[in-house]
């Protein structure tokens, strides 16, 4: 469904980061980790020790159908476990493609590809996983976490929501215009969990962004975007319609600035603006997943903190502006899975950032060292000996033994080196 | 009044009839008063961990009192689990506070320069903490202590079969803390499924896994993130050991961890001994003259909970094939509700003692051939919360450690890592997952945001439409990291 092009940058786009990040001659963050053991435990060793979950279960989304599918499964990987993929079917090519070439590169006793839609998702879901690893909506979600209850099975999900754009008059707003773009339409035209799904603005500023961002659009994508190569097409015709519901109502289609052209038969929807939608419509509560980019205008611009803050937590949050006093009240105040100020989407290629939603976008992060770390569990090793036996630790408990326990438990090096000496001294 | 399952709900007093509209306006309540930001200040949080202190050093006779009348326990145990423990662990916290409210500095790609990349921990909102009977002060307090940390506005729900502990924490929690944050909410299991049917931003249960079940369930159709502390049967794997002083050691350590700790109802108490044959008479032995010792006094065995664990436990020698395997102690009485140490030696392996976590005073001890064969025998079982081993065999422990999986391995002593704040504590497999105590009860609690900031100084056009190969070329170069390709590349492509 992506321009060719497109799709080779996105698959770069964090993929091959993630592989190399991998570099088996990196994958130092196996090694056990010594940690300090205390006063109360002397003399003792301690360490943390990676090892991996067991058989783990990972169901990708259709919009960026190979990230999601290999991102994770780089991590189960690297963390040891055996994996089963679960392409989504609405990708049915990229599913295909998964499941004739992976078997084919890795080893197919541990790492499998299963196909299929509902029925499927649903036996694999009934069985025993050591994790399960889903991304996707949070309706599905909230079905693979009843589902893992069942087993006790722990999960990490990826969800989505509506990740909100502050934008201050204070920028460079050529440059500013073509990231927030780029994040939204050159994400796969808006199908992305952390593309912009609206922008908030003052409303004196307003008119001039609207502006700027047709001046980029026409850059992008010429003067009739649905015959631009450089634009994707909606998935199917389901979301097609979805959307394109989405502005037929009327008290949304009123307030389209820009856009709204759409082609049924390539199932190609225009890049559109529009500018103060009703609250209360589906416009604007649901998560639009599509090239709708509707503006939200205030009076000032501290007020979109409030204004994002009023609604349930997103994956991403966004922010333009040079004052750096706004940004700070923007890291502080706006919880989220993740936040830039100045750029779009870009965290998703760090891979030392991790990624994760947090309340309605989801729970567990990745990326980086975080796949490991998500497909592992940390145990903890303590190593003592014989020595330093405190019997003041025992039964019978006796004032004195008391005493030294209060102070062994406090961490006192006098009453470690009290117990240490055999005190109090035991009758026999 | 005998306690048990209903208790909680016949004492008028103290209970309060929790209904739905009460719970659902205290947890918005609660929401209005995290929304304000008054959890999310440094010095709110350490105003309350101090507090938490105060509830601990101010009321020692009255929580020695509590947990005597609950559990039997004596004030050295109860001191040692539990009281001491925490006000070390909250002055850990206390002073790594600052540190762990940092934002981590991560890397940002030199391609984005310039950049700053970093992880910002914020609360996670309301939260919503189940502890469990066996250690009501202990775990109730530690990860509360966690959720103070990290910012949030709690509701505790203590567990009613521990009702005088749970009378004490909702008369002192709102003395000691900011009661418009922190809620005890008493009651049985109706006031927990109660109470999840509404959203929170984080659960942390401790308890059984049949109840575990019920509340991530119920967690899912909010999409609230849960964390289950679940039981098992933690194995202590006991080496041939020479000299007699470690062989003591050894044995004082282990009735420390099954007898002394709530008379073996703790998650983390031995469940079961793996030894070898030839090893087992000097054991036993050893144990039996010891336990004498340790356990001369009246009082130095916590009794046991209620009736119904007391007919759950007692229920296990009915069996005959497992009467006969007793070889010490066996004693028990229903009035006192105490049950006397009491070593089995190799019950039948598919009987309920040695399937279901024991949770009580009776010590099954399982003979091997050679003792590498422990190893199988475990990996034939659930991941157990802990697995214990008294060895100093060091291939035997690496063996351990590299092919057996549970939340934590302890060699040479037990139950004592419970105290370390540097390693984590909880389960993985059916005993859990999710993990605390130290920074882990404070992550546990947080969400790691991460925070990417950029200029506008520096543009790149290889990142906009319309395509063609040549930026495809250049993003190559960037996701490579070949910054020298990079910079020949955009040098032939200035425009």
């Amino acid at each position: 469904m992506k321009p060719d092009k497109v799709f080779l940058l996105h698959i770069q786009s964090g993929l091959l980061l993630q592989v190399s990040f991998f570099r088996l001659s990196d994958l130092a963050f196996i090694n056990d980790a010594q940690v300090p053991a205390g006063v109360t435990t002397f003399p003792s060793s301690a360490q943390i020790v990676s090892e991996p979950l067991g058989c783990v279960l990972v169901i990708s989304a259709w919009n960026y159908p190979f990230l999601l599918s290999i991102d994770p499964v780089i991590g189960a990987i690297a963390a040891g476990n055996a994996v089963v993929l679960k392409p989504s079917e609405i990708a049915p090519a990229t599913s295909a493609l998964f499941a004739k070439l992976l078997p084919v590169y890795v080893d197919n006793s541990c790492i499998k590809v299963v196909e299929g839609g509902v029925p499927e998702t649903t036996e694999l879901l009934d069985q025993k996983w050591d994790k399960i690893f889903y991304t996707g909506s949070g309706n599905i979600g909230r079905i693979v976490m009843a589902a893992a209850a069942k087993h006790l099975t722990p999960v990490a999900l990826e969800l989505g929501g509506k990740c909100p754009a502050i934008v201050d008059s204070d920028v460079d707003l050529h440059v500013a215009v073509k990231r927030l773009a780029v994040g939204k339409w050159g994400c796969n035209n808006g199908q992305a969990c952390i593309a912009p799904d609206y922008v908030v603005t003052t409303k004196s500023f307003a008119p001039e962004l609207v502006d700027s961002l047709k001046r980029v659009l026409e850059r992008f994508y010429g003067q009739d975007p649905l015959q631009s190569e450089d634009l994707s097409r909606i998935v199917n015709s389901n979301h097609f319609y979805r959307l394109t519901n989405l502005i037929d109502d009327k008290k949304v289609s009123q307030k389209i600035v820009h856009g709204g052209q759409r082609d049924e038969k390539q199932l190609k929807i225009a890049p559109t603006l529009l500018v103060d939608v009703p609250l209360e419509t589906a416009l604007m509560t649901a998560e639009i997943f599509g090239p709708f980019l509707p503006i939200v205008t205030v009076e000032k611009i501290e007020d979109s903190i409030e204004f994002v803050n009023a609604r349930t937590k997103p994956l991403a949050a966004y922010l333009f502006t040079r004052n750096k006093k706004l940004q700070g009240e923007f890291v502080s105040n706006v919880p989220a899975g993740g936040l830039l100020v100045n750029d779009v989407a870009l965290h998703v290629t760090n891979p030392q950032l991790p990624f994760g939603g947090v309340g309605e976008s989801g729970m567990g992060s990745y990326h980086g060292k975080l796949s490991f770390d998500c497909f592992s569990h940390k145990k903890a090793v303590l190593i003592r000996g014989f020595g330093g036996e405190a019997g003041a630790r025992y039964p019978p408990y006796t004032a004195e033994k008391q005493s030294i326990l209060r102070g062994l438990i406090n961490g006192s090096f006098f009453a470690l080196v009290l117990a240490l000496l055999g005190f109090p001294r035991e009758k026999r | 009044m005998a306690p048990g399952l209903g208790a909680m709900e016949e004492k008028p007093a103290a209970a309060t009839k929790h209904t739905t509209i009460c719970l659902g306006s205290m947890a918005s309540g609660l929401r209005e008063v995290y929304e304000s930001g008054r959890t999310k200040d440094m010095e709110w949080r350490q105003s309350q961990l101090r507090g938490l202190i105060s509830l601990l050093t101010d009321n020692e006779e009255e929580i020695f009192d509590v947990l005597h009348e609950d559990l039997g326990k004596h004030r050295g145990e109860a001191f040692r689990d539990e009281l001491g423990i925490l006000v070390k662990s909250i002055k850990y916290t206390l002073q790594n506070l600052k540190k762990w409210m940092a934002p981590e500095k991560a890397e940002a790609p030199l391609v984005a320069f310039p950049a700053t990349a970093m992880v910002v921990p914020e609360p996670l909102g309301v939260v919503l903490i189940f502890s469990c009977w066996n250690l009501p002060l202990g775990l109730a307090l530690e990860p509360l202590s966690g959720a103070l940390a990290a910012g949030n506005a709690i509701v505790l729900k203590p567990s009613e079969l521990a009702p005088a502990t749970a009378a004490f924490l909702a008369a002192n929690i709102p003395k000691y803390l900011d009661s418009s944050a922190v809620k005890v909410v008493l009651g049985g299991p109706n006031v927990g499924e109660e109470l999840m049917e509404h959203r929170w931003d984080k659960v942390l249960f401790t308890g059984s896994a049949r109840v575990g079940r019920i509340i991530m369930t119920k967690a899912a159709k909010h999409l609230t993130p849960v964390a289950l502390e679940l039981g098992s049967k933690c194995p202590c794997i006991v080496d041939w050991l020479d000299g007699k002083r470690d062989r003591q050691i050894a044995v004082n350590r282990i009735i420390g961890a099954k007898w002394s700790t709530c008379a073996g109802q703790a998650c983390i108490a031995i469940d079961h001994i793996l030894v070898e044959e030839k090893f087992a008479p000097i054991l036993i032995e050893l144990l039996k003259s010891t336990l004498k010792r340790f356990m001369a006094e009246p009082g130095g065995m916590a009794r046991i909970l209620n009736e119904k664990h007391f007919q759950r436990l007692s229920a296990y020698l009915e069996d005959s094939n497992v009467a006969s395997s007793v070889v010490h102690g066996g004693y028990m009485d229903r009035k006192t509700l105490r049950i006397e140490p009491t070593i089995l030696l190799n019950p039948p392996v598919d009987s309920d003692i040695m399937t279901e976590e024991i949770f009580g005073p009776l010590l099954p001890i399982i003979t091997v051939k050679k003792i590498e064969d422990s190893i199988a025998f475990l990996k034939s079982k659930p991941k157990p919360l802990a697995i214990y081993a008294f060895t100093t065999n060091e291939s035997l422990k690496r063996r351990i450690v590299e092919e057996t999986s549970s939340g934590s391995v302890t060699f040479n002593d037990a139950v004592v890592q419970y105290a370390l704040e540097s390693v984590p504590f909880g389960g993985v497999g059916h005993s859990g997952f999710g993990q605390y105590h130290g920074k882990y009860s404070f992550e546990l609690f947080s969400n790691k945001k991460a925070v990417f900031k950029r200029s506008f100084l520096i543009e790149f056009m290889f990142r906009y439409p319309p395509w063609d190969d040549s930026k495809i070329g250049t993003l190559r170069h960037v996701y490579n990291y070949s910054y020298i390709l990079l910079f020949l590349n955009l040098l032939g492509l200035r425009r």
